[in-house]
């Protein structure tokens, strides 16, 4: 199976850069738009759906606008031969948003693991960061959690000047 | 002000946030898991977006699998240079979201492009001009998550 797309799933990726449309049939707008027939419309969106080309279709709440102010990066240093069990358990916990792992760099980064937490205010937050320092302990040797004070750019993430605009919400 | 949200707003949003079905007549479909008709969601979605408790309805690709490379980078600025340094930054299409941090790493920024090259190109580019190293953190594996946060 490929992960490629060809230039009709980009025409269809174009056609749905600002969202689905809303209304009864939104493949069929989406047909018309793209020149395709319905069926050919939902078949490759159901196909990059497998491919994970495309992650989720549906709503990406406002975080901010609805409450939820408080943004936490939590940040840990755990063995390597761990990693992969706890970050696992780590990422099934229901409130942490994006779990990845990324390559420290010692000595004044030492952490590997990430996982991101919303709360309404940083008490929420801390809560919800206790609950994984639980899941990791005892072997996390460090952890840091990073507040966002500031927003200083948010643009989609472009990737290919002619069509593909990825929305934010997407994850990277 | 947080927005308020009633209580079918809510049950939209904590259900709607992945899985929308990739059937027939979606919103119908959707509509009957909730409870709803398919006007009334649809209505409500609109409205969802136009106050802005939704920033998207649709599609969430993934980039890397569409040919590009992303990577989360991060700078130690020093307080007095924080605004100099964020208009360098910034100044590059090919940063997507910039964010101020609480810790000596303050600013963390995601690079998307279309090679890992022209993002180590703009890594490296970003250094010279700020006299700063970029911390690079690529994603090296993610620990799946299925749904968002409930509102």
């Amino acid at each position: 199976m490929s992960l490629k797309v060809d230039d009709r799933d980009r025409a269809i990726i174009a056609a749905t850069q600002a969202g689905l449309p809303l209304v009864p049939d939104p493949w069929g707008e989406i047909a018309e738009r793209t020149g395709m027939s319905r069926q050919e419309v939902l078949d490759r969106l159901r196909s990059m759906s497998e491919r994970g080309v495309i992650r989720r279709v549906g709503l990406v709440p406002n975080h901010y606008k609805l409450g939820w102010t408080a943004n936490g990066m939590s940040v840990w240093d755990i063995p390597d031969e761990m990693v992969e069990e706890l970050g696992q358990k780590v990422g099934d916990l229901p409130f942490v948003t994006h779990c990845y792992l990324r390559p420290r760099r010692p000595p004044d980064w030492p952490y590997n693991l990430f996982a991101m937490v919303h709360g309404r205010t940083r008490a929420e937050v801390e809560g919800k960061v206790g609950r994984i320092a639980m899941i990791l302990s005892p072997h996390f040797r460090a952890f840091d959690v990073l507040y966002s004070t500031r927003i200083l750019k948010k643009a989609g993430l472009r990737i290919s000047p002619d069509v593909v605009r990825i929305p934010h919400g997407s994850k990277v | 002000m947080p927005l308020k949200l009633d209580e079918t707003d809510r049950a939209i949003v904590n259900a709607l946030q992945g899985g929308f079905p990739l059937v027939d007549r979606p919103y119908a479909a959707a509509a009957a898991e909730l409870g709803l008709s398919e006007e009334e969601l649809i209505d409500r979605l609109k409205r969802l977006l136009d106050i802005g408790a939704a920033t998207r309805f649709g599609p969430m690709y993934n980039a890397e699998r569409l040919g590009g490379a992303v990577m989360l980078a991060a700078l130690a600025v020093p307080p007095e240079r924080f605004d100099e340094v964020a208009e360098i930054v910034n100044a590059y299409p090919e940063v997507a979201h910039n964010y101020k941090r609480t810790h000596r790493y303050n600013m963390w920024f995601v690079l998307a492009a279309e090679t890992r090259e022209r993002i180590e190109e703009v890594a490296r580019a970003i250094e010279e001009r700020t006299g700063l190293d970029v911390l690079r953190a690529p994603k090296l594996r993610e620990f799946y998550i299925g749904f968002k946060v409930p509102v």
